[in-house]
């Protein structure tokens, strides 16, 4: 390994956990005030939405078989299905997808 | 639950995160070996780091033999989020959960860990989050691996396929509260929207993808609670104190 590469990562270490570290480590009680507690409430749905979607139309390898990945993910998640379950079948849906598409007349 | 029962959940919830981030971190692996890193600096650049977004920047930056000033601000750019993500954690933890569980489970809060971490009931054991770590973090150092040194191994159509399944888990996790709760709905959809605006619009389209998410949060989440606060709950915290 060389030395400047391993400072690079160095850096890279450590800002990056400080940022995820502070937090869990100064925020040591339940926040009582309310806005703030709903606030956070909220928090992981926003960012999570908000990382999915428009992300994930080119996450594959066309905008077709990502967008019906994406309906059949949003459909198993609407009848409850488990994380590993929607994520396998997502991933299985666009490989179909994709096996077929260049033999489509589109 | 057992610590062991714990850590066996969290296992079996990180497949899911395994999977996606061999895909992901395959083609970091590709991304790397083509600036000229070495299959083991690679790998330890993503043991020490785990975070997608943040690596890939990251690769410009050294490859550019740019200051470590430099780096280290993209950095805290890009992986602002993690501190939103820290803080809503935060308060799924029991306040008496000590120092060192703490530092523990921050070195493997990443997005997705994340995303599985708060749909547990509170308080998280910091077992669960080891066995998620336990799982996913050697996929990304596997795929990682792979992607430096044989990055023709795999075929384009597989790693296409992989490269969803992170997103189909969050759509998992954020699909069913939002069917309960029409607030959490609106949220989601709204986060959508926003993101969407903020990749294709002319000027919002230059805020990089970490900054573009800090402010979708600060917006809807803020918005939210503003207009639709939480119940008031009695203190609780005085029980929990108790509790583990």
């Amino acid at each position: 390994m060389r030395v400047d590469v391993l400072l690079y990562i160095a850096v890279m270490a450590v800002v990056t956990y400080l940022i995820r570290m502070l937090p869990l480590t100064l925020i040591r009680r339940k926040i009582t005030n309310r806005y703030i507690r709903s606030f956070l409430y909220y928090v992981p749905y926003a960012t999570l939405s908000a990382m999915t979607f428009p992300a994930i139309l080119t996450a594959t390898g066309s905008v077709i078989s990502a967008a019906i990945g994406f309906a059949a993910a949003l459909l198993l998640a609407f009848r409850g299905k488990s994380l590993l379950t929607v994520a396998v079948f997502a991933s299985a849906v666009v490989l179909v997808c994709e096996l077929i598409l260049p033999y489509l007349p589109l | 639950m057992t610590r062991t029962q714990y850590f066996t959940k969290g296992m079996r919830d990180g497949m899911p995160i395994c999977f996606g981030y061999f895909a992901v971190s395959f083609a970091f692996g590709i991304q790397a070996a083509g600036i000229g890193l070495s299959v083991l600096e690679s790998a330890v650049l993503s043991a020490a780091n785990v975070t997608s977004a943040g690596q890939f920047a990251a690769l410009g930056i050294i490859a550019a033999g740019a200051s470590y000033i430099e780096l280290a601000f993209t950095q805290l750019v890009i992986n602002l989020r993690y501190f939103l993500m820290s803080c809503a954690l935060s308060q799924k933890l029991s306040p008496a959960m000590p120092l060192h569980h703490r530092l523990g489970i921050a070195y493997g809060m990443t997005d997705e860990i994340f995303a599985v971490s708060v749909s547990q009931p509170e308080p998280l054991s910091p077992f669960y989050s080891y066995g998620l770590i336990a799982v996913a973090v050697p996929g990304w150092v596997l795929g990682t691996v792979l992607g430096a040194a044989a990055g023709n191994i795999l075929p384009a159509i597989l790693t296409n396929a992989l490269g969803i399944a992170i997103y189909g888990m969050f759509i998992a996790i954020v699909i069913p509260p939002a069917k309960e709760n029409r607030v959490v709905a609106g949220v989601v959809v709204l986060s959508m929207l926003l993101a969407t605006v903020f990749t294709y619009a002319p000027l919002l389209r230059e805020i990089s993808s970490g900054f573009r998410i800090i402010l979708i949060t600060l917006l809807v989440a803020g918005g939210a609670a503003l207009l639709f606060p939480l119940e008031d709950k009695p203190a609780e915290p005085e029980e929990d104190r108790h509790a583990s």
